[in-house]
């Protein structure tokens, strides 16, 4: 068997060094073009604050959802099946521009009516990165909440009675006892949703903001080079993944206090345990094993 | 003559079609020990946990220091409190639970000060000072840093009882607290609890400990089938009870 994954491994790195079509020259010569780096750090901005309007959201609609008030777990149901049940890139096109030519004006004030306070041009206000983390923030809440609310009920019960009767209110008793515990569920599902988010905002090239994926696009419909490119794209995805999975399997850890006697080891430790066993051939396997 | 403690009248509960408690009237003068006796499903945990308004009751009246608990009367009417009312009722309520319901993600320092900062706003050096104190009491101060997994269900049930002793509450409700435990264990929970009661606490206790109940008990209450068959001093009911179904029931855990 190892030996097939390795005869089929050698014959897709031998094609892929000697043809010459994929032209790793042009990658090499584009991997830090200037253009390149701005649109991976505003991929990057991209995917935190749209993963932080996310998680902010997806918290207060599980904590909604579970609400006794019918009107408020209602509002949560109802959020959560809109934006659960429209594609992304929909909701995408529509903050970026849809929403300009239904509300050419936006303003806060007391509504049927009432005075106004301040007023924009909804084209000044929604910029193009505005109307981004719009659509993947708000489609991500949804997502996030389900993700929430699991974690909120893994909790045993007697946790909430243990707070009540102490004294402690609703929201305490979420903040300070369920949550935290609810974190070691949530935290997993969290990790995924982000690495996903870093390629879901790839979508946000079809209206024009300049993130990784549209930086490379503007590069090649120039000098049709689009093979190349496109893989110095994927080379930054691919990076970025692999750097959040790394940082989720800490995070993972952090939160497994507590539940376990004893912390799993990090992953140098696991890796120093591995050498270890294949030097002492028959011993310790134990630690690194797996994955 | 000071007011009762706990005072119920009449209490009713029902889950959906299932009446649990039918009419439980009872009174627990402050600084004395009730215990509840009776098998599984005879409404004595139910009738706990409406104390504290964990459970709200369907019909009748209860009281806890004057107090109606979890309503206000306005007329002859009853009207559920705000929820931060009946958290300040229950401050003053410690409750100890069978499955312990320690806060697994904090050690045993911070789930005996976590009340008292978050409900009562203590001071922090106050809070601690007065946590070493309970931990000392019950047996356990060198297991201040140690978190609940690391604890043997003996120790995490005292560092409870510490917990709600935190709170400085006037009534003590004990639900079946030894019932989860190892009976190696259970003598140093049972130790506790006597300090406790020789101490003055006012405390409610749902359990199977016969001895306890008569060593440490001032009332004894036997309930089955959501009613109060009998009560009494614990050492007359239970050499002498005069119900049938005490006398079937003792005569099993005996």
């Amino acid at each position: 068997m190892a030996a097939i994954v390795l005869l089929i491994a050698a014959v897709i790195v031998h094609s892929v060094v000697t043809n010459d079509r994929f032209q790793w020259g042009v990658f090499a010569d584009y991997l830090f073009d200037s253009r390149v780096l701005r649109g991976v750090r505003l991929t990057l901005e991209l995917t935190f604050v749209s993963m932080a309007i996310g998680i902010v959201l997806g918290v207060v609609l599980a904590i909604m959802r579970l609400s006794p008030n019918p009107l408020v777990s209602g509002f949560s149901w109802l959020y959560t099946w809109f934006f659960r049940g429209t594609p992304v890139l929909v909701q995408i096109l529509f903050w970026g521009i849809g929403i300009s030519a239904l509300y050419p004006k936006i303003s806060i004030g007391i509504p049927f009516g009432g005075p106004e306070f301040a007023s924009a041009n909804a084209n000044k206000l929604i910029t193009l990165f505005v109307a981004s983390i719009l659509g993947l923030g708000l489609n991500e809440g949804a997502y996030m909440a389900e993700i929430v609310r699991a974690g909120i009920l893994s909790v045993d019960e007697g946790q909430n009675e243990a707070a009540a009767s102490l004294g402690m209110t609703r929201l305490q008793t979420m903040r300070r006892i369920v949550l935290p515990q609810a974190m070691r569920v949530i935290i997993p599902p969290t990790g995924n949703e982000t690495i996903s988010m870093l390629k879901t905002t790839s979508l946000v090239s079809v209206i024009a903001y300049t993130e990784l994926l549209y930086s490379v696009q503007l590069i090649y419909s120039v000098n049709f080079k689009t093979i190349p490119l496109l893989l110095v794209a994927a080379a930054w995805y691919l990076f970025f993944t692999t750097l959040f999975s790394i940082g989720q399997y800490y995070l993972e850890r952090h939160f497994a206090r507590g539940a376990t006697r004893e912390l799993p080891p990090t992953a140098a430790q696991a890796l120093k345990a591995r050498m270890v066993g294949l030097r002492s051939p028959g011993g310790g396997r134990s630690g690194g094993g797996g994955q | 003559m000071s007011e009762p403690m706990v005072k119920a009248e009449a209490v009713h509960k029902r889950f959906g079609r299932l009446e649990v408690l039918k009419g439980i009237t009872l009174e627990l003068n402050r600084g004395e020990v009730m215990c509840m006796l009776g098998p599984s499903g005879s409404g004595k945990s139910t009738f706990l946990r409406c104390i504290n308004h964990l459970e709200k009751i369907d019909a009748g009246r209860l009281y806890v220091d004057g107090e109606l608990v979890g309503y206000q009367q306005r007329g002859d009417k009853l009207y559920e409190l705000r929820e931060s009312e009946v958290a300040v009722e229950r401050s003053q309520i410690g409750m100890v639970f069978q499955r312990f319901n320690l806060f697994p993600h904090m050690n045993t320092l911070q789930n005996v000060i976590e009340a008292p900062c978050r409900v009562k706003g203590a001071r922090k050096e106050q809070a601690v000072g007065k946590a070493r104190e309970l931990l000392d009491r019950v047996g356990l101060a060198d297991k201040i840093d140690a978190y609940p997994a690391q604890l043997s269900g003996g120790q995490q049930q005292r560092v409870a009882i510490a917990r709600a002793l935190a709170m400085e509450p006037k009534l003590m409700l004990f639900d079946e607290p030894t019932s989860a435990l190892d009976p190696e264990l259970v003598g140093d929970v049972l130790d506790a609890m006597r300090q406790l009661a020789r101490d003055g606490m006012t405390m409610v206790v749902v359990t199977h400990e016969i001895g306890f109940a008569r060593e440490a008990g001032d009332t004894l209450v036997f309930m089955d089938e959501g009613v109060i068959v009998e009560s009494g001093v614990p050492r007359d009911v239970l050499a002498n009870p005069k119900h049938e179904r005490t006398k079937a029931f003792l005569s099993k855990v005996l």
